[in-house]
């Protein structure tokens, strides 16, 4: 064992202190008897005694103060701060021990680091992944919905929310639709026995594996809407399903114009079949009886000119009917002119170089175009005119002629021949690779439009002329929303609601479903007439604020707005008109509520305008209901001011789009996600917790 | 001075009638039956009015009219279109390459004649 610093010290003292004694024995030896000797001896073991006591302290206060001194360091090291290092002191093993630990501890931490990197590279490839799925979705025609066994809703573009979600019409039916949204159940959508059976249909399949693993049925959404579901199964690892993938199609306006074309079929054969039979016979019969009478033939002449006058109409009308139906097959978006043409622009220069001038078009013309085969098709022109005709600069225009719509590829006529650029109609687009097979004219056609090209000598240009059809113009809204800050308000007693269930109670609080959500009004005074004119709500689900599942509607108030009132939140009486009342929004705010609690800042203003309506609408919101307001009340008990600005600011919450009832929803639910992780650290932890700490918070304020 | 029409038609059963009633009327005419023998009678028969279908394999109506238009010593021959579609972008487009008029098959005779003599100048 070898001595720590300094340890021989008290070793040698002890040693020079018995030698000293030792030979102070020798000189007062002759002086001494034997008794007193003996005193000697033991005065002397004494002495050497202390030594070796003042030695062994010295070695334990090294050792284990040190190793105390390294079981906290390296504590801290485990729990709080990696990066720390124990100090290294003492004896030389203590000082062995805090380097090896020390070392240990930098592994560690390399280690941590290590998984840190790794995990972040994993959230970030996951997020890539995640949001190239969420592009690839979004750019669906289709409606896509992923569910689990359960029906839970785990996934969905916007288009299945568009296909399946109250449409604006749906505000005047009497049958109230669900919501689409994450964790939300399928079956309140779509008929839970169609989908039971198509997912037996699918085990059937299987078991005799046949493929297609799809089965398919069309259901009628609660608008009258005929939506086409694809379902196929998401197979689990070991046997059965896991869940199943939806894919929504609305073939209403496809099923329409397929049975609109039966009908006309049906009375174009029939209707044919009558007027030439009568022609045949009237023909067949004058040559047979050459010596007719002439009153007679005149008689059967008239029947074959009004027969073809009937096949001549009934053609006319087929004509014009078949057309629309025609082009209802082909997979046409409503598009604005500008867009397509800029898109077009954009192709343009980057594909092809082509300096490409864009004249503004009219406002609000809106086409009914595939887009892709539109700008295919113009950038085959362009592509052509390029490198037949080194055309490097043109302008595009769209002008609106009755119900059609020119769109011009312009260019300075130099010594284009005419000749070749009208053979170009009838040729297939091939450019950039992934061509189509489509020719100019069938692009055109597809349309229900033409294309040709022509030059006009007198001012020297030629151009690409491509004639569409027009679509009905789209009302664009867009509102915008001022608010102030309300006083705090308490008329409403938000802790006794008959929705809260024991089991509730007792969920945490990082589990629940929320509807965070805000209202604008007419005025502060609920019980005095003021009303309801926006209700707007976003959806927190699993911790995660989802901004895609919102509720967002003006409401007619039926009574006149202040002006002062509209100076606050910027909603006018115009914006107001035709839409819906309270009475017709509240069943769906309600379906959109449903099985969740409900978040609101100065909730019980909220809570009491709904309150109010019970009678009215027969909805009674028995919601669980939590109030930001009070919840920061209860974490930040001595600051006065609660309001949503002042708690976002102290919470770092971003004010994003506060000018809007949804923006504020959405700056609630960012509020009430940061209170619940700050409230947690104080152990409340569940629902009631929450409940019970807000109330009294509540009681306090009220005193105070 | 008798005015000459040419009638551009692929189908022998309506120029059957045509003729017959462009006789009656006392105008003088030539038949052709394709875009490309149509573009060649243009030049041989010059004619005052084409009466012109559009839909021909190979050149159809179409492009006649466009060649037609193309020709600065052509520039006064009336066209008029028998379109048998009838669609509205159809027209537009015919009239857009130089058509004076058009008429939508199937067409009253009386309807037709009464088009070609208004076209012409005659009523």
């Amino acid at each position: 064992m070898r001595l720590p610093r300094f340890g021989w010290l008290p070793i040698l003292v002890g040693v020079f202190t018995f030698l000293i004694g030792f030979a102070l024995a020798w000189f007062v030896y002759p002086w001494l008897n034997n008794s007193d000797w003996v005193i000697y001896l033991v005065g002397l073991l004494a002495l050497l005694l202390v030594g070796v006591g003042y030695t062994l302290n010295f070695l334990i206060q090294g050792y284990t103060h040190g190793v105390k001194q390294i079981t906290e360091e390296t504590k801290v090291i485990i729990r709080a701060n990696p990066a720390h290092r124990v100090s290294v002191a003492g004896p030389t093993d203590v000082k062995k021990l805090a380097e090896t630990i020390n070392i240990f501890a930098g592994r560690f931490q390399d280690a941590l680091d290590n998984q840190a990197t790794q995990i972040q590279q994993a959230r970030a490839d996951l997020e890539e992944e995640k949001n190239r799925l969420a592009a690839l979705m979004s750019e669906l025609t289709e409606g896509v919905l992923v569910c689990n066994i359960e029906g839970q809703i785990l996934l969905y573009n916007n288009r299945a929310k568009q296909l399946l979600s109250q449409l604006p019409g749906g505000f005047w039916g009497d049958k109230i639709g669900g919501f689409v949204g994450l964790g939300r159940s399928i079956f309140g959508l779509i008929d839970r026995n169609a989908i039971t059976q198509a997912l037996e249909d699918l085990a059937y399949r299987r078991e005799k594996q046949r493929s297609p693993l799809v089965s398919q049925f069309v259901t009628t959404a609660t608008n009258g809407q005929l939506i086409r579901t694809r379902v196929a199964p998401i197979p689990a690892q070991q046997h059965g399903i896991n869940g199943f993938v939806l894919t929504l199609e609305d073939v209403t306006q496809q099923s329409q114009s397929s049975r609109r074309r039966d009908i006309l079929l049906q009375a174009l054969t029939e209707g044919v079949r009558s007027s030439l039979a009568n022609i045949r016979s009237a023909i067949e019969t004058i040559e047979q009886f050459p010596q007719m009478d002439a009153a007679k033939v005149g008689q059967l002449r008239k029947v074959i000119y009004d027969e073809a006058l009937t096949l001549s109409a009934r053609l006319n009308q087929i004509t014009a009917e078949y057309d629309t139906d025609l082009r209802a097959d082909w997979q046409l978006e409503e598009m604005l002119g500008s867009d397509l043409l800029w898109a077009i622009q954009r192709r343009f220069e980057d594909k092809l170089e082509v300096s490409t001038a864009v004249a503004e078009p009219e406002e609000n013309l809106w086409l009914r175009v595939d887009s892709y085969s539109i700008v295919q098709a113009a950038t085959y022109i362009m592509r052509r005119l390029k490198v037949d005709f080194g055309v490097t600069e043109v302008k595009l225009r769209l002008k609106q002629t009755g119900q059609l719509a020119a769109f011009d590829l312009v260019w300075d006529n130099g010594k284009v021949d005419m000749d070749t650029l009208w053979s170009w109609q009838n040729q297939s687009l091939t450019t950039d690779g992934g061509g189509s097979a489509l020719t100019l004219r069938e692009v055109a056609e597809r349309h229900g439009g033409e294309v040709w090209c022509q030059a006009d000598k007198t001012i020297n240009i030629a151009y690409f002329r491509l004639l569409l059809p027009t679509t009905q113009a789209k009302p664009i809204r867009s509102v915008q929303i001022v608010q102030s800050s309300r006083p705090e308000y308490y008329d409403f007693d938000l802790f006794h609601q008959a929705g809260q269930t024991p089991e509730m109670d007792q969920r945490p609080l990082s589990e629940l479903t929320y509807t965070v959500f805000d209202t604008e009004t007419t005025g502060l005074n609920p019980s005095e007439g003021d009303e309801i004119i926006s209700i707007s709500a976003v959806r927190v689900v699993n911790g995660r604020l989802l901004r895609q599942d919102i509720f967002d509607q003006l409401v007619d108030p039926k009574r006149p707005l202040s002006l002062a009132s509209t100076e606050i939140h910027g909603i006018s009486s115009e914006m107001l008109a035709g839409q819906p009342t309270i009475e017709q929004v509240l069943p769906l705010f309600y379906r959109f509520t449903e099985g969740t609690v409900l978040v609101g800042h100065n909730a019980a203003f909220d809570m009491r305008l709904l309150q109010i309506k019970e009678s009215k609408t027969g909805i009674k919101f028995t919601n669980p209901v939590l109030d930001t307001l009070l919840l920061s009340a209860v974490l930040y008990p001595n600051q006065k001011d609660h309001s949503l600005e002042t708690i976002a600011q102290r919470l770092g919450v971003n004010i994003i789009g506060r000018h809007t009832s949804l923006g504020d929803a959405i700056l609630t639910g960012e509020i009430y996600l940061k209170l619940v992780s700050l409230l947690a650290e104080q152990s409340i932890l569940t629902l009631q917790d929450a409940r019970s700490a807000a109330q009294k918070t509540y009681l306090a304020r009220l005193n105070y | 001075m008798t005015k000459k029409i040419l009638i551009v038609d692929d189908e022998a059963n309506i120029v059957i009638s045509l003729e017959f009633l462009i006789r009656q009327a006392g105008y003088e005419f030539r038949v052709a039956h394709n875009g490309k023998e149509a573009l060649e009678r243009v030049a041989t028969f010059e004619p005052d009015l084409i009466l012109l279908d559009v839909m021909m394999p190979q050149i159809n109506g179409f492009e006649v009219c466009r060649r037609i238009r193309e020709n600065p010593d052509w520039q006064d021959v009336k066209i008029i279109m028998l379109t048998a579609k009838g669609r509205e972008v159809e027209v537009t487009k015919g009239l857009a390459l130089g058509a004076n008029s058009y008429v939508i098959k199937p067409f009253s005779t009386k309807e037709l004649m009464a088009e070609v003599k208004r076209v012409l100048g005659e009523e």
